[in-house]
C-alpha cells in the first residue's frame, strides 16, 4: 500500500497488456489439460497402463454418467461442496477475527501468537482422529477440519496485512477523526483487502485439500469417500473422476474468488 | 476514460486577483477561522542514549484569519509542532491551544494537508474529499460540499476519477479540498507542496493563496522554502536551534507587510529573502 502515498503518475490510459482480449489467455490456459488428455489416451490406447491402473477418458465420462444416472454423483459433489463452503465460512471468519485481533494488538499478538504457531504445525491427519473422539461422527468433526484448514492460511494474511500497513494512511484516518470501529471499517479493513482476498483463496484451496483428509478417513458420502470406495472395489474410474471432480471444483472455486480479487483492484488502479 | 493531467488546464491564472475562490456572495463557506496559541510548548522524544529534546519552549500566537509560515532547516521541529496543533501528538511541556481551548487528540478544528497527498487509493477524487466531510453530515448536504470544494481546487470533472489516475498536483488538490471540507478553525499544512514540481508548486501556492483570501481561513503553513514562506505568509516564524544539542526555538518572527497577492518580483521583498536565507545558514556569497 505504500504506493498509495507516492505522488501519483501522471494520468494515462490503461496499459496494452490489460487490453488483451481475456479469451487468448484462456485458451493458452487450455493447452496444457488437452495436452493431457491426450496423453492419458494414447497411454491407455498404447497399452502403458493397463485399463485398470489408468481408465481411458471415455471410461470414467461413461462412469460419470452411470453414477449421475442413479444420484450418487449428484449426493458426492453436493456433500462435499456443503462441507466446504460451511467450514471454508466457518474458518475464513475466525481467521479474519483472531488474524484482527493480533494484528492490531501487540499484546494479543504476544499472547496468541506462540500457540496458533504450534497448532498450525500440526499436520491434518493428526487431528482426524482426536476430532472423532471429542466430537464423533458425523458432519460435525469433517466441518472442524475444514475449518482448521481455512483458518491459518487467512490468519496469517490478515495479520501480516494489518501489521505492514502504510502508517502514513492510518495518520490520515486518524488525522480526520477515525478512531475504532470507524478507523477499522473505513481504513484498515479497505486497505488490507487485497491481501485478505489472496488469504482467502488459499484457505479456500486449503479447504478442499481438507476436505480430502475428512472424507478418506471416515465419511460414508462425499467425493473423498468416492474416491476410496473406488480403490477399495476397484473401481478406478470412480476414483479418476472424483480426483477430476475435486479439481475442477476447487479450480472454480478459486475462480470466483479471483474475480473478486480482480475487482478490487481494478477499483484501485 | 483517458484522464487528463488537469494541472495546467482548470486554474485560469489571469483572473485570481480580483477574485478569490470561495468567496462568491451567497455561498458562505462555513469556515470560521480560529486562533492558535503555544505556550512555552516543548516536545522530546525518547531514545536509546537518554530523551531528544526537539522543540524548547515555543511560544506563538497565531491571529485568526492570518496566514504564518513555520520555515526552519529539516529535522528543526516544524511539523511536530504542527501534529501537536492538530492533535495527533502532545506536548512534553506547556500548552497548546485552538480557539482558546487546549487541544486534546484530533477534533475537527483542526485539517492537515500533508506533503504526499495520502489519498485512500480504494476511493476516488469525491470519495476522497469526503472522508473530511464532519461526522453528522447529512447525505445530500455532504455531496454538495464534495462536489464544491472539488471545484474550488480546480477538479471538476474529476470527482469520479481514481487516486492512482490523477497526476501529484491534482493529487495534492484533492487533498486540499480534504481539509477545507472539514470547515476547519486552522488549516495545517505540513510541506504541501514540497514533493511537487517547481511549476506546479507555483500554482498551488496561487491556488492555496486565493482559497485562503476566499474563506479567511486559519492557514499554519510548515515549509522550508523562503520564496514560498515570503509568497503567501502574513507573518514568518523561523524555528532555530540556538546552540548545540538544545530543542528548536523561534528565533525569527516577521511580519510580511507586503499586500496579497503578492508579485513574486517583488523587490521589497528580496531583502527579507536574503535576511532569511542567513537566518537558515545559507551565507551571502555562497547565494553567488
Amino acid at each position: 500500500m505504500s504506493s498509495a502515498t507516492r505522488p501519483a503518475p501522471a494520468a494515462v490510459g490503461v496499459p496494452a497488456a490489460r487490453r488483451r482480449p481475456r479469451g487468448g489467455s484462456w485458451l493458452l490456459g487450455a493447452v496444457v489439460p488437452l495436452l493431457l488428455l491426450v496423453a492419458w489416451q494414447l497411454s491407455s490406447t498404447l497399452g502403458i497402463f493397463s485399463a485398470y491402473q489408468l481408465p481411458p477418458p471415455l471410461t470414467v465420462l461413461d462412469a460419470a454418467r452411470r453414477l449421475w444416472l442413479n444420484g450418487t454423483l449428484q449426493t458426492n459433489i453436493a456433500i462435499s461442496v456443503q462441507r466446504v463452503l460451511i467450514g471454508f465460512a466457518i474458518g475464513a471468519s475466525l481467521g479474519v477475527l483472531l488474524g484482527g485481533l493480533t494484528g492490531l494488538s501487540r499484546t494479543l499478538d504476544r499472547m496468541l501468537s506462540p500457540t496458533l504457531g504450534a497448532v498450525r504445525a500440526v499436520p491434518s491427519l493428526a487431528w482426524v482422529p482426536l476430532l472423532g473422539l471429542w466430537i464423533g461422527l458425523g458432519e460435525p468433526p469433517k466441518i472442524v477440519l475444514i475449518a482448521i484448514g481455512a483458518f491459518f492460511p487467512v490468519y496469517t494474511t490478515v495479520f501480516s496485512a494489518l501489521r505492514h500497513l502504510d502508517p502514513a494512511l492510518v495518520e490520515v484516518g486518524r488525522a480526520y477523526g477515525r478512531r475504532g470501529i470507524g478507523l477499522f471499517t473505513e481504513i484498515l479493513l479497505p486497505a488490507t483487502a487485497p491481501s485478505l482476498l489472496s488469504g482467502l483463496r488459499l484457505g479456500l484451496a486449503q479447504s478442499w485439500l481438507f476436505l480430502v483428509a475428512a472424507e478418506i478417513i471416515s465419511s460414508s458420502v462425499g467425493l473423498g469417500f468416492q474416491m476410496t470406495n473406488g480403490q477399495n472395489q476397484g473401481l478406478t474410474d470412480q476414483l479418476l473422476l472424483a480426483i477430476l471432480l475435486l479439481a475442477l471444483l476447487g479450480k472454480l472455486s478459486d475462480v470466483v474468488l479471483s474475480l473478486v480479487e480482480r475487482r478490487i483492484a481494478r477499483n484501485r488502479s | 476514460m483517458p484522464a487528463v493531467p488537469a494541472d495546467r488546464l482548470t486554474l485560469p491564472q489571469p483572473s485570481r486577483a480580483t477574485s478569490p475562490v470561495g468567496a462568491a456572495p451567497g455561498a458562505p463557506t462555513g469556515i470560521s477561522a480560529a486562533a492558535v496559541t503555544l505556550r512555552g510548548v516543548g516536545r522530546e522524544f525518547p531514545t536509546a542514549s537518554g530523551s531528544h529534546r526537539v522543540l524548547d519552549a515555543v511560544d506563538l500566537d497565531v491571529a485568526a484569519g492570518s496566514t504564518v509560515a513555520l520555515l526552519g532547516a529539516s529535522g528543526c521541529g516544524k511539523s511536530t509542532l504542527l501534529r501537536m496543533v492538530a492533535g495527533l501528538d502532545r506536548p512534553t511541556s506547556g500548552a497548546v491551544e485552538v480557539a482558546g481551548t487546549p487541544v486534546r487528540g484530533v477534533s475537527g478544528r483542526a485539517a492537515v494537508v500533508f506533503q504526499e497527498p495520502r489519498l485512500l487509493p480504494w476511493r476516488d477524487l469525491a470519495g476522497n474529499v469526503a472522508l473530511g466531510l464532519p461526522p453528522g453530515t447529512p447525505r445530500a448536504e455532504g455531496r454538495a460540499e464534495v462536489l464544491r470544494w472539488l471545484e474550488t481546487v480546480g477538479l471538476e470533472g474529476f470527482a469520479g476519477h481514481r487516486p492512482r489516475r490523477v497526476s501529484g498536483g491534482m493529487a495534492q488538490r484533492t487533498a486540499l479540498a480534504r481539509a477545507l471540507v472539514r470547515r476547519p478553525g486552522v488549516l495545517l499544512l505540513d510541506e504541501p507542496f514540497a514533493a511537487l514540481d517547481a511549476l506546479t508548486r507555483l500554482r498551488m501556492q496561487d491556488l492555496l493563496d486565493d482559497v485562503q483570501r476566499g474563506t479567511g481561513a486559519t492557514v499554519l503553513l510548515v515549509t522550508h522554502d523562503v520564496d514560498e514562506a515570503l509568497h503567501l505568509a502574513d507573518r514568518v516564524v523561523v524555528l532555530g536551534v540556538p546552540e548545540e544539542g538544545a530543542g528548536a526555538r523561534v528565533v525569527r518572527d516577521v511580519h510580511v507587510e507586503a499586500p496579497r497577492p503578492r508579485d513574486r518580483a517583488d523587490a521589497d521583498l528580496a531583502a527579507l529573502r536574503v535576511d532569511l536565507l542567513d537566518l537558515l545558514g545559507v551565507p551571502r556569497a555562497q547565494r553567488r
